[in-house]
């Protein structure tokens, strides 16, 4: 499918898809992918140094692809779903520092349908990016599936900032793997939104930093709607001296059950870890389970964690309302900061992109 | 010296409030007249911010007795809301913290008038702290400036301040005294001043104090005359000289 065809998408498809922050102008975007249920719909780079395709052709084209293809899991025994169909491949090259971000969108459209997708990122020696992986299901999409797997390199001096927003619908169930490995110096950023309804998501990402003075953040904005079950977790492995890593984790239940599991291990002296949970329950119905883990081999480590959860704070409602505000709106105001998207490590160009998609989001909400 | 009834802008009747089943105001008369400041002293749990957190409607003070009128309505079930609009307003002794909600935001929420936020943020030094979330790791003098700058943004008819300068330096307490005694002069409003440490008396004029002890109002007389006696002999001292009295 080229461009022009693009233009054919539904509006209402089109609105969903720029729900999970896929601009399909690509006005501010270096590279896009987009694929729809098992098919490529459109793949390309508007800049030097910026190499995206479908996964398939990437293996058939680049012989090294193949090297990359599941070795991070091999790196940590364990198994991978093999049975995938399509997924991107996105390779920054050497050195390249790319200012626009690169987008890939994985959208749901056919009922029923089980989307089973492998990615590889490759972001090479010194280059620095941003990426936007947007997911999301189109009305039609019922009872739909979606598996993702995702392997990150982030090679000596790299930077990556992912930014993965899942925009879903009450009806799918979604389970995304990903692993990245973070060589010397390099950094990984992984910022997750998730505020529109889903089934189920099961996810619970690693990072490893494997190279000397590497770092690794996730943050992630996860809001519960009734009937949904999010266990979402993030993983870092402190493998290297120097290495630094921070989980940052907020989620609010209108009604649904999250479970924020966040789990630092530490296989190296000298590293510094910090996890936070804090939860907020709205709704009677309305369950959040926090699992912070810490784990270490060594003494001179400095690694800690805090999880707060339960409702709003009764003192913080009454504050705003005694400047004035009425007690719907100090509760808005009130859960809108706790989502704040300062949590998130975002560019500024971003932060304002991912501001408003959030606020359309919780406008329905609230 | 009794004021007429129809300058108060506060008026307290017999005033009994409970707190986790706690009588913690025991028939409390006082009122404020119009334009009027008035301190209040008193020794820690006397019952001082219970009276400031019953005006402004808080849950959990039961009001079991009595009544508070403002401007001429009874407004003992009134929402804080409700309270607000009418036109009080409270500085508060421990604001909350809350985390992703920028002082800016409120500000903007009290006044349209972005050119006044400037400035009085400028003056009270918390053009920095516009864009930090309210309260959090700010610290006690920069509360109180935040405080401060709210009340004024908010322009209540009658300024609840409780302990406005505690925890602030002494250079901040000249800035925050200032800014508050011209505000007050200026625009002719009444306020409550809760103070432990007097400083404000250095910059507030303020006609009338009084003492509350055990939950009941002892006293009345020249605030500056009456912290320098608390100051020699305690507060004791005035429960002995006088019968507590109904002020106002």
């Amino acid at each position: 499918m080229s461009r022009k065809e693009l233009d054919n998408f539904e509006p209402a498809d089109k609105e969903v898809i720029a729900s999970a922050g896929i601009d399909l102008e690509e006005k501010m975007r270096s590279a896009s992918f987009l694929q729809q249920d098992a098919q490529t719909c459109f793949s390309r780079s508007l800049i030097d140094g910026v190499e995206i395709l479908r996964i398939e052709d990437a293996l058939k084209e680049y012989p090294e692809a193949e090297e990359y293809y599941g070795s991070s899991f091999k790196l940590l025994g364990r198994e991978y779903p093999q049975d995938t169909e399509g997924g991107y491949f996105i390779r920054v090259k050497k050195g390249k520092t790319i200012e626009l971000p690169i987008q890939a969108c994985l959208f749901l459209k056919a009922e029923g349908f089980k989307q089973r997708v492998h990615n590889l990122i490759i972001i090479e020696e010194g280059a620095k990016v941003h990426l936007i992986t947007g997911c999301s299901a189109a009305k039609s999409a019922d009872e739909g599936f979606h598996l993702g797997i995702s392997e990150f390199f982030i090679h000596k001096g790299g930077y990556l900032n992912f930014t993965m927003i899942h925009s879903w619908k009450e009806d799918i169930s979604v389970k995304p793997i990903s692993i990245a490995l973070v060589e010397e110096r390099a950094t990984f950023v992984s910022n997750y939104v998730c505020l529109r309804p889903v089934r189920d998501i099961t996810m619970y990402p690693t990072a490893v930093l494997q190279g000397e003075a590497s770092r690794a953040s996730f943050n992630s904005l996860i809001l519960s709607h009734p009937g949904s079950l999010q266990d979402i977790g993030s993983r870092v492995i402190l493998r290297a001296k120097n290495t630094q890593a921070e989980i940052i984790a907020r989620a609010v239940s209108l009604g649904g059950k999250v479970i924020s599991r966040g789990h630092l291990k530490a296989e190296s002296k000298d590293v510094k870890a910090h996890l936070e949970c804090r939860g907020l329950i709205l709704s009677e119905k309305g369950i959040i389970h926090a699992i912070p883990e810490m784990e270490s081999e060594y003494r001179d480590v400095d690694m800690s964690h805090e999880a707060a959860i339960g409702k709003i704070n009764k003192d913080e409602i009454e504050y705003l309302m005694s400047r004035g505000l009425s007690a719907t709106e100090a509760q808005s105001i009130i859960v809108r900061g706790f989502m704040d998207v300062n949590v998130l490590a975002l560019p500024e160009m971003l932060k304002k992109e991912i501001a408003h998609l959030e606020e359309n989001t919780l406008g329905k909400s609230f | 010296m009794p004021m007429e009834k129809k300058g108060n802008l506060l008026e307290i009747k017999n005033l009994t409030v409970e707190a986790a089943g706690r009588v913690i105001l025991k028939d409390v008369i006082l009122s404020i007249p119009r334009g009027e400041v008035a301190i209040l002293f008193g020794p820690n749990g006397s019952g001082k911010s219970t009276l400031i957190k019953a005006i402004m409607g808080f849950s959990g003070y039961n009001i079991t007795g009595g009544e508070i009128i403002f401007a001429g309505q009874k407004i003992n079930s009134m929402s804080i809301e409700q309270r607000v609009k009418l036109g009080i307003g409270l500085m508060y002794q421990h604001p909350p913290k809350i985390r992703g909600v920028k002082l800016e935001q409120v500000a903007r929420f009290l006044s349209r008038d972005t050119k006044k936020i400037k400035e009085l943020s400028n003056e009270l030094s918390l053009s920095e702290h516009l864009s930090r979330d309210l309260n959090l790791d700010f610290s006690g003098g920069e509360m109180k400036r935040s405080e401060l700058f709210q009340i004024i943004l908010q322009d209540p008819q009658l300024l609840l301040l409780d302990e406005p300068e505690s925890g602030v330096d002494l250079e901040n307490i000249s800035t925050m005294g200032s800014v508050l005694n011209e505000y007050l002069k200026k625009e002719g409003k009444s306020a409550l001043i809760i103070t432990h440490t007097g400083y404000i008396l250095d910059y507030i004029k303020a006609k009338r104090g009084c003492v509350m002890i055990g939950g009941k109002l002892w006293c009345v007389g020249n605030p500056k005359e009456m912290f320098g006696e608390i100051r020699k002999f305690g507060y004791e001292k005035c429960k002995e000289c006088h019968e507590p009295q109904r002020i106002g």
